[in-house]
């Protein structure tokens, strides 16, 4: 049952990853990503990261895309006037991409625990929610804190790039 | 039965398009969904090593995953500053196509 899901999932966000690539409208392209951020979502919680799957859902398909599709609306951009594609630049991205790509295989399929399935989880209870937090307020407060500076710095940033008239 | 490797097949498939989509797409604004879509991959993978070392008390490794919580909260970050940058642009060039934007070109 859970190989079957892991495959419907990871297939959802793969097709839907593949069209955030190829549509030529914005706006499609936007869509298509949340559809793939809740596979991925999916799969997180297939593989028992429940705190990480709500984060996901939470963060991703909701807080980034509406900025995404805000920002994409709030410029107004049509679909893609087709323009003279430059071969060159578009083979060779294929090639280094299909290049990549066939390393990662070979690099896992010579990984030997890639072919070992995943030991049960034991445990008598598993909350991660509590377990995370107790790691993040324990073991990582200091980067736990660091982060809220990242955050604050950023709206800082975008504040006064949003504000300051750029020549 | 899922392996580890199926994870890691899938998690560098998804790294793949959103490479691709940096290499191939010229629309300012979908390479940097491409680059979201890498983040996630590298998430992925990350979810699944968590998963896959059980310690002694039978829980995943949940070191991993708190290093996905700050990867989300940096790429957050990063999307709001990233979304102003590209309309400050805008405004000064009123183009989002990459090829229009060539200023710092060597």
């Amino acid at each position: 049952m859970a190989a079957v899901l892991f495959w419907i999932f990871a297939l959802l966000m793969l097709v839907f990853g593949a069209a955030v690539v190829i549509n030529r409208n914005p706006v499609a392209s936007a869509l298509n990503l949340v559809v793939s951020f809740l596979g991925l979502a999916a799969l997180f919680v297939l593989l028992d990261a429940y705190f990480i799957g709500v984060i996901q859902v939470l963060v991703y398909a909701g807080a980034v895309m509406v900025l995404f599709l805000f920002i994409i609306m709030l410029l107004d951009l049509r679909a893609e006037k087709i323009r003279r594609i430059n071969w060159p630049a578009t083979a060779g991205g294929i090639a280094v991409a299909i290049a990549f790509l066939t390393q990662v295989f070979h690099v896992i399929g010579h990984f030997k625990p890639a072919r070992q399935i995943f030991p049960p989880l034991t445990g008598s209870k598993i909350d991660d929610v509590h377990n995370v937090g107790r790691l993040l307020f324990d073991t990582y407060n200091l980067p736990f804190q660091i982060i809220g500076v990242l955050v604050l710095v950023a709206s800082i940033g975008v504040i006064v790039l949003s504000t300051r008239e750029l020549r | 039965m899922v392996t580890l490797g199926d994870y890691l097949v899938v998690s560098g498939i998804l790294f793949t398009i959103g490479f691709a989509g940096v290499m191939l797409r010229r629309n300012i604004i979908v390479i940097f969904m491409s680059l979201e879509l890498m983040l996630n991959a590298a998430n992925l993978s990350l979810v699944a090593f968590s998963r896959f070392h059980v310690g002694a008390d039978g829980l995943p490794n949940y070191n991993a995953q708190v290093f996905v919580f700050f990867i989300i909260t940096v790429a957050a970050a990063e999307v709001a500053v990233g979304l102003a940058i590209i309309v400050a642009l805008y405004r000064a060039r009123q183009t989002t196509h990459i090829e229009d934007i060539t200023s710092l070109k060597f």
